[in-house]
């Protein structure tokens, strides 16, 4: 599988806004544990490490 | 060149020197909302008396831009082909980071309707435009510098004192319509909770007049060079006026900023020259806000009234004129005695699209305002990924433009017919012979393709109404609202099943 980078996620402002709204009321250094707790969540989700090696690129790289 | 505001005439009304007889319906408030609300009515044959404490159209340009669905509302009114004439029509929307394009959306990509996605024109047009429809009207009693000072309700009554530079009087109606806007009076004298979320961060709207070639298209900029870290907006409107918006940071003061040695600098850095000319300036800041009802007993609240919202995604006057649209049928209905269930559907229909209303302004102001921290984080590294990653170009949100709402009816359907008139949608146009769809949808329509109830429309087949309201289903038959919203749909039905729809929808039960 490749790594879908076109729209592919529909409510995406509905998730936008959970995504925030998640965060509420944590600190720096808690919202910083969140993300990384997400990272690894949707890593394991994906459970492909072609697709997760791109996008750890695309991440760096923009 | 700068509108030339010629104030209405002040006459005193009857009830200084006689009581009046109790009215079907009194309007408080001619804005936008209230002069929609006093035509809706008169086409439904229901008269209204309107009163407003000013005499002169909107200062300033305030709401600009205006839905397809709202044109479709004013096309019924009798003022659309005004409007569209006068305004600037646009349907793309640009959104920049920078001086870099990283989004742009397109509202109407499709043809076959009789109305553009969006059209630009100031409210003092659109009120003097409805203003001279109502003075046409028999049936809408226009009343200028009557300003409501006290209210009271009986149990099938709604009761206001009103002053005016003649005296006072007392007027009283079966039903009252708060069109009063965002501070509302009438709300404030019924002591309404109005409760929601306050932005904090300000923003100068300006209008100018300058000769200039931009395209008709609305431009957003995330951190654009010439407004360092902030954000701005511009649109086109008639006169050669452009509306510019730009973020100030809560920090700034609103006085200072309005002062033209403050302001015309700041626009001179957006346009490249100083050759404009200053029409109108204002700092405001954002709120999203709305009454937990918007019926109470004989008081209805329609339009700003009732919710405000951040003009980030034209919601505020497009979501009061489809307030309009929602009521307007309904209480015609009611003052000729038919089911109240009707008022609470109003209620209920509109809660639901005021509620989709803030949330995607809220969303919008969020990503354009986040706060420090984790909300500037996700904020700014959307916008870094927009440049490599198509999928985060959508999720760039400078608002969401209005579309009507989508009402979660339980009716009768039928799967097999198109997603896009589904009960609880507007009925989507179509082209008819010279015409077009939407102008056979007046009152309560049934319309039948392939099959002819008794009754029932039978439009012509053409690829639009295969494709919206056909789809590959040999036959169809829809149940529309006198607002031109889909209440049910089969593909076949016999009279008793689509008599009782009717009934039911009648009753405030579809």
């Amino acid at each position: 599988m490749t790594l879908v980078t076109e729209p592919n996620l529909q409510d995406h402002d509905g998730f936008y806004a959970d995504l925030l709204s998640v965060h509420k009321g944590l600190s720096e250094a808690e919202s910083h544990a969140l993300n990384a707790r997400l990272i690894l969540i949707l890593a394991n989700h994906i459970g492909d490490l072609a697709v997760l090696k791109k996008a750890l690129e695309l991440a760096r790289k923009s | 060149m700068a509108y030339d505001y010629q104030p209405f005439e002040f006459t005193p009304p009857p009830g200084l020197t006689a009581n009046e007889p109790r009215h079907k319906v009194v309007i408080v408030g001619a804005g936008p909302i209230g002069l929609a609300a006093a035509l809706e009515l008169a086409r439904h044959d229901v008269p209204s008396v309107v009163v407003d404490d000013n005499n002169v159209v909107s200062i300033g340009s305030r709401a600009i831009c205006w839905s397809k669905r709202s044109l479709e509302i004013f096309d019924r009114l009798g003022i659309a082909e005004r409007m569209l004439a006068k305004g600037v029509t646009w349907k793309v929307g640009r959104t920049y980071h920078g001086a870099e394009e990283v989004f742009n959306f397109d509202l109407l990509p499709e043809d076959g309707h009789k109305m553009p996605a969006f059209i630009n024109l100031q409210q003092y047009y659109v009120e003097q435009y409805l203003v001279e429809a109502a003075q046409q009207s028999p049936l809408i009693d226009l009343r200028f510098k009557n300003k409501v000072t006290d209210l009271s309700q009986t149990a099938d009554s709604a009761q206001v004192e009103i002053e005016t530079p003649d005296g006072a009087y007392t007027l009283a109606a079966d039903y009252l319509l708060a069109c009063d806007g965002a501070g509302s009076p009438i709300r404030k004298m019924m002591g309404l909770e109005f409760d929601g979320e306050l932005f904090e961060d300000r923003f100068l709207i300006a209008d100018i007049e300058m000769e200039a070639d931009f395209p008709s298209e609305r431009r957003f900029w995330f951190e654009p060079e010439f407004h360092e870290g902030q954000s701005a907006l511009l649109h086109r409107q008639p006169d050669n006026i452009y509306r510019i918006d730009l973020q100030l940071g809560w920090d700034a003061d609103p006085d200072h900023e309005k002062k033209p040695e403050v302001v015309i600098p700041r626009i001179e850095r957006v346009v490249g020259h100083s050759d404009f000319r200053l029409d109108w300036v204002s700092v405001y800041t954002f709120q999203c806000r709305r009454l937990e009802r918007f019926v109470h007993d004989r008081v209805i609240f329609v339009g700003d009234s009732a919710h405000v919202v951040s003009p980030f995604g034209a919601r505020g006057g497009n979501g009061g004129m489809q307030d309009v649209d929602n009521l307007g049928w309904k209480l015609a209905a009611v003052v000729r005695g038919g089911d109240t269930g009707l008022l609470e559907t109003y209620d209920s229909e509109r809660q639901i699209a005021t509620d989709e209303n803030i949330a995607n302004s809220t969303r919008a102001t969020k990503f354009m305002t986040p706060d420090d921290g984790i909300e500037r984080l996700f904020r700014d590294q959307t916008l870094t990924l927009a440049k490599t990653a198509g999928f985060a170009r959508g999720w760039v949100n400078s608002g969401r433009l209005s579309r009507p709402c989508a009402y979660p009816n339980v009716a009768p359907d039928d799967g097999r017919l198109p997603e896009i008139s589904h009960p609880g949608l507007v009925a989507p146009d179509a082209p008819q012979g010279d015409g077009w769809l939407m102008d056979h949808f007046r009152d309560v329509t049934v319309m039948a393709i392939g099959c002819a109830p008794e009754g029932a429309f039978v439009p012509e087949l053409n690829e639009h109404m295969q494709r919206r309201y056909l789809g590959e289903a040999d036959s169809c038959i829809y149940l529309v609202r006198p607002d031109q919203v889909i209440a049910a749909r089969w593909v076949s039905a016999d009279s008793q099943t689509i008599a009782a729809a009717k009934d039911a929808l009648m009753r405030g039960q579809l």
